[in-house]
């Protein structure tokens, strides 16, 4: 008998529901707690608040796009969405929600009852919330002594000089920058405890060669947080010293130089998209397993290509500069490197591919996000290697085509995952299960909506649409396109209505989901559902990459193989 | 296969067609008229190299979306679990040595080769040498405008550009150089070029060899501040002995019409002056455009509005009412006088 059993079979116990409690102490509970579940859930809740007024935002600014030279909004409050819009979906809504799926489940699966440092955990999401909160007061601050609110107004990039005093008065710009400053302590104090978590808490017999994809994944995006935040907030502080403390840094009317903020700011936000992408293909890479019935298709080879993308996304920045007037070495070198990360990005698309092929693919809602993910993600690949020689990219940089490009990744790819993560793991977190049909409808519905709106939005930038314009004229052949792009915002808008309902109706009358109800493999399916405190009331001890299969198929494990 | 499924499969099918057929024809539409700054039409040797680059880079990125597509829908059909299916577990595999060489081998071979194609149309259109006779042209962005000079001949214009017309034989292209009085810009006209930035403190460079005479239309793609979506851009192509005239007219000293002396005055004594240029006048304010020769051009505020008499009169009444955000202020002007400035400004050809 197997250590992995002996510690697994008594595991099985009746799901502990929150007991009647007055409900001031429950939410005590909640704000004081340490507990990595309870935070990761309250990152998750707090990415999907944030997640709603982001696309509040961007629903307003598809209305007043609709149409040329409409005037819903005025040509300021059209800049302040879409600044808040994209500051709100990378810091607000992504990292959030990613490190909440971390937080909870990456102690989960490697066995450990808690994160290495639960009070630094809560530190971290408070900080996090903080900056939400900065940020978004500014539309009541933002404007300070100079007269009423204004959320910033100078993009998610703030190039300089237009965050120069100068070009913006009042406070708008720096809500903004402490916003982002504070929520960025908050990440890295997240990603240190996930590096430690990963390095440190695992469960005995659990080498880094039979850690969950999952743990991976999110050890190398939380690496790269801790890399890749750093020249933000010293960007950032550099800003603030130039709006207060006569600095020059970025100040070009005194000489500073606006090539050096975008070289700061990049140096942080290209890592920053494969941060928020790598934690997706970490939800892919343990979702397609499970429903294909077969194990993740060369699984160190997996491992490698991620680092190699983490590697490498730290050489790509300047491919956001390509207009900016470089040499043609500097040209050449960054299309080189970008293009170099198609090679180990194709490489995960076909391993998913090899680990589909021969199996019984189960078609549950999980997996089918999944599959929309991967053709999806295909086609944002290749939109990427279009924008990545630099020619071409002169021609579509800063266009609607890199609107819908990236659009295609953080929505047909990191969305799409982030959905199949919340109905496959929903069972084990709630105890209930969701309705099945509903959830076809939130899908269909989505994936409707998602194609409307961003296959289309490429061809406005081919047709020289620039991005960030709050109208255009009539006559230059975007009008239509505009108009189907904003009409697939409809059918997103009633999908994720569909799903809504859904989780909620589910969390009072879904029928008992029980512990492992997709016969799954990893340690988190092992303990009831929704897990007690601490996990694990033994530690388990496992000796492959899927001790859940050991345990059920004893005549064949994986120990064997690998 | 059951009909119900095969049903399926047709109505798809029949969808996608539908889809990509209306994608198609939408566009072909689109991309011919003359109007439409789309970048596959191409009307200048930089934009034409970059053409030529994006079908090579296309066709490739085609290739492969085809081949994975081809794979993605054949396993997930193919693979599906059946109503028949007995619950076994399938073989497990765990990976595969030779798989992962290949699909390590050939993307890291095709990226060689669109990197070489790409290097090369980066060398051609970056490093060009331009021949005798190339017209030089200075850009400088403004919040939210565009002043254009021309150094050798001595005049400043704005918002429309002139340019000779290239011929194979004799190239006469334009060469543009790209400063920067506030923010960052970007000057993008897709038909004649990819986009370069305007950015402080720094000097850049593009250059344009248009073939046909004609407008072409363009904007600011950079995002400059509250009114980035009306900074519009016009490049006019003209025969070269089109461009010569215009050229003579642009530097004719400003023509003083009595008719509106009293005009003049009220332009000359307000807060005009300080911002705006009239050659030969007490005006010579660098802040807004130069107005020597202000009826020679077709719309005013960047593009913002055609530049007829009634859209002077209110852009100087009120410029927010054209364009909200714009830096031109409301010059406060009774009636009389606000028409008296606006018949000068008429009379500036």
């Amino acid at each position: 008998m197997s250590n992995a059993e002996t510690v697994l079979k008594p595991m099985v116990v009746s799901p502990a529901r929150e007991d009647a409690r007055p409900f001031f102490d429950t939410v005590h509970d909640w704000i004081v707690t340490v507990d990595h579940k309870k935070l990761g859930l309250m990152y998750i809740g707090y990415g999907i608040l944030f997640l709603v007024i982001g696309g509040i935002e961007a629903t307003i600014m598809r209305i007043q796009l609709a149409i040329p030279n409409n005037h819903f909004v005025s040509p300021q409050t059209f800049n302040q969405l879409f600044t808040m819009h994209g500051t709100t979906m990378v810091f607000l809504v992504g990292m959030p929600l990613l490190f909440g799926f971390a937080n909870y489940f990456v102690p989960l699966m490697i066995g450990a009852r808690d994160m290495a440092f639960p009070r630094l955990n809560a530190f971290s999401f408070w900080m996090s919330a903080l900056g939400g909160l900065i940020l978004y007061f500014s539309f009541i601050g933002g404007s300070g002594l100079y007269g009423a609110g204004s959320a910033p107004d100078v993009g998610w990039f703030a190039y300089a000089p237009l965050t120069a005093q100068a070009f913006s008065p009042g406070h708008s710009t720096d809500y903004w920058i402490i916003g982002l400053l504070v929520s960025g302590i908050g990440s890295i104090g997240t990603a240190l405890n996930i590096v430690t978590t990963a390095l440190c808490m695992r469960c005995p017999g659990m080498t880094l060669g039979r850690m969950p994809l999952f743990v991976w994944l999110n050890l190398v995006m939380s690496a790269m947080v801790l890399i890749v935040i750093s020249p933000l907030t010293a960007a950032q502080i550099m800003l603030l010293i130039d709006r207060y403390l006569g600095g020059h840094f970025f100040d070009t009317q005194a000489g500073g130089s606006a090539v050096i903020w975008m070289h700061f700011f990049w140096i942080f936000g290209h890592p920053e998209v494969y941060v928020l992408i790598i934690p997706g293909f970490a939800f892919v890479s343990e979702i397609i397993p499970v429903f294909s019935r077969k194990p993740i298709f060369g699984y160190a080879i997996m491992v490698a290509a991620t680092l190699s993308i983490g590697f490498l996304s730290l050489g790509v920045w300047a491919h956001h500069m390509f207009t900016i007037g470089m040499t043609s070495y500097a040209n050449a070198f960054f299309t080189a490197s970008t293009m170099a990360v198609g090679v180990p990005t194709g490489i995960k698309i076909f391993n998913w591919l090899g680990t589909m092929w021969g199996g019984k693919i189960r078609f549950t809602i999980p997996m089918m996000f999944c599959i929309g993910f991967l053709f999806q993600f295909l086609i944002a690949g290749l939109t990427g290697i279009m924008l990545s020689a630099s020619p071409f990219d002169w021609q579509l940089g800063n266009s609607y085509f890199v609107v819908a490009h990236f659009h295609y990744v953080l929505i047909g790819g990191l969305v799409f995952t982030i959905f199949a993560a919340l109905y496959y793991w929903y069972p084990k977190v709630t105890g209930r299960m969701w309705n099945e049909t509903l959830g076809k409808w939130h899908f269909w519905l989505f994936l409707i909506g998602f194609h409307l709106t961003f296959d289309f939005m490429h061809i406005p930038g081919v047709l020289g649409m620039p991005r960030r314009i709050y109208t255009y004229e009539a006559g230059r052949g975007w009008e239509i396109w505009n108009l189907i792009i904003s009409l697939g915002v409809i059918f997103q808008i009633i999908g994720i209505l569909f799903w809504v309902v859904n989780f909620l109706w589910s969390y009072f009358k879904g029928k008992p989901a029980g512990n492992d109800p997709w016969d799954a493999w990893t340690l988190e399916w092992a303990t009831t559902s929704p897990p007690p405190d601490y996990n694990f009331a033994k530690i388990p001890a496992v000796r492959s990459r899927r001790p859940l299969w050991d345990l059920k198929h004893p005549e064949d494990p994986d120990w064997k193989y690998e | 296969m059951k009909p119900c499924s095969r049903i399926r499969l047709l109505t798809c099918g029949a969808f996608a067609w539908a889809f990509v057929g209306v994608a198609k024809l939408a566009f072909a539409s689109s991309t011919t008229s003359p109007d439409i700054p789309s970048i596959f039409s191409p009307a200048s040797t930089p934009a034409d190299s970059i053409y030529r680059l994006s079908l090579f880079v296309l066709a490739i990125c085609g290739a492969i979306f085809l081949v994975v597509f081809s794979l993605l829908v054949y396993s997930v059909v193919k693979f599906r679990q059946r109503p028949s299916d007995d619950g076994r577990e399938p073989p497990q595999i765990y990976g595969s040595n030779q798989m992962e060489l290949a699909w390590t081998v050939i993307p890291v071979l095709i990226v060689v080769v669109l990197f070489l194609a790409t290097a090369r149309v980066i060398h051609a259109v970056e490093d060009a040498r331009f021949p005798a006779g190339t017209m030089e042209i200075t850009a400088v962005g403004h919040q939210f405008w565009w002043e254009f000079q021309y150094p050798e001949q001595g005049f400043i214009t704005a918002n429309e550009v002139h340019v000779p017309v290239s011929d194979a034989k004799h190239p006469t292209p334009t060469h543009i150089t790209l400063l920067s009085a506030d923010t960052d810009h970007s000057f993008w006209v897709p038909k004649l070029a990819g986009k370069t930035d305007l950015i402080p403190n720094r000097t850049n460079s593009m250059w344009i060899d248009p073939h046909e005479t004609g407008v072409y239309v363009g904007q600011c793609a950079q995002y400059c501040g509250t009114q980035h979506a009306k900074m519009l851009l016009q490049v006019i192509v003209e025969s070269r002995e089109d461009f010569d005239r215009w050229i003579a007219g642009q530097r004719q000293p400003v023509q003083h019409v009595d008719s509106v002396a009293r005009g003049r005055q009220v332009f000359e004594t307000t807060a005009c002056v300080n911002c705006h240029t009239v050659s030969g006048t007490n005006a010579n304010g660098k802040f807004g455009p130069d107005l020597t020769h202000l009826m020679s051009r077709e719309t005013i505020a960047a593009g913002a509005a055609l530049n007829t008499r009634e859209s002077l009169k209110l852009w100087v009444k009120d410029p927010e009412a054209i364009k909200p955000g714009s830096l031109m202020p409301a010059m406060q002007l009774d009636e009389h006088d606000l028409d008296a400035v606006t018949d000068y400004l008429l009379s500036l050809r």
